[in-house]
């Protein structure tokens, strides 16, 4: 079995602000990240397929069809918006990095059969940069 | 504990495969189909998984396992084109799949004479593509 990873970028804002608290702790919680007006990244994702090699070809994956899919569900929903008021997956969830890789997970799960209708490659492992300090990371 | 050493080495490849088209060669491997080749700087991670000597405090000498890689990576790697002069890419498509898979082989048995067990081989083709080899039974 052989893991592939593939490196994507996507720049957004958001506002981490619950309502289900009050204002001093949204505000304790979430620190700078609750500012009232928001503020943006440059994410780096990182989606892990896995799968056997094919002995012909020497590949685990069609990583130009990943590509695509990536580009489609998740980079141009994503990609300069603001993630609280333009992608519906943070209408009533917080636009942590958390929520940010479980909605990616849906996002490629809702779909994945009909880009990949065998049965590998599977998905792997999904990671989420906020900056260089902070990532999150889904093992699937 | 696992400890991981890189090491790099730039080189040129080509994947194809020759019972298809050019265009057939095109479809299944983009760009990396151009029959002159094109190049990389690989970045190569080695993993190894092992427990602290107590009286050393190191899972394996890191010196050896630069070594190791020098000798079964680098030299024989390095500025070549992986297809003509690095075997068994003269047979077997150079993807980053099989270069893991061959890395692993090279490195696997050397590290298992020096006491080490290797756990994971990583090769970057770019800073943004990635295959990772565990072995046969993972």
């Amino acid at each position: 079995m052989i893991r592939l990873t593939r490196r994507y970028r996507f720049s957004a804002s958001h506002r981490l602000h619950s309502p289900r608290l009050s204002d001093e702790e949204n505000r304790a919680i979430y620190g700078k990240c609750n500012n009232q007006h928001g503020h943006g990244h440059n994410y780096v994702l990182e989606v892990s397929v896995r799968g056997p090699v094919e002995p012909e070809t020497g590949r685990a994956a069609d990583i130009a069809a990943l590509d695509s899919l990536v580009h489609r569900e998740i980079i141009s929903a994503f990609d300069h918006r603001n993630l609280n008021a333009d992608v519906p997956d943070f209408a009533d969830a917080v636009p942590t990095t958390e929520n940010l890789v479980a909605a990616i997970e849906r996002r490629l799960r809702r779909v994945w059969s009909t880009v990949f209708p065998g049965e590998w490659p599977e998905l792997d492992r999904i990671r989420v940069q906020e900056t260089r300090r902070n990532t999150i990371e889904a093992r699937l | 504990m696992l400890i991981t050493r890189r090491v790099e080495f730039s080189a040129s490849h080509v994947c194809r495969l020759p019972g298809l088209s050019d265009e057939e060669n095109r479809a299944l491997y983009g760009e990396a189909a151009n029959p002159h080749g094109h190049g990389h700087n690989y970045v190569v991670e080695v993993t190894l998984d092992g427990t602290p000597d107590p009286v050393t405090g190191i899972v394996f000498d890191l010196k050896k396992l630069k070594e190791v890689l020098n000798r079964e990576i680098v030299e024989p790697m390095d500025h070549r084109f992986l297809n003509e002069e690095v075997p068994p890419f003269d047979r077997v498509v150079p993807t980053s799949e099989n270069l893991a898979i061959e890395i692993w082989r090279r490195v696997q048995p050397r590290l298992e004479e020096a006491g080490a067990r290797l756990h994971s081989v990583r090769v970057w083709e770019s800073e943004d593509f990635c295959a990772e080899f565990q072995g046969e039974s993972s």
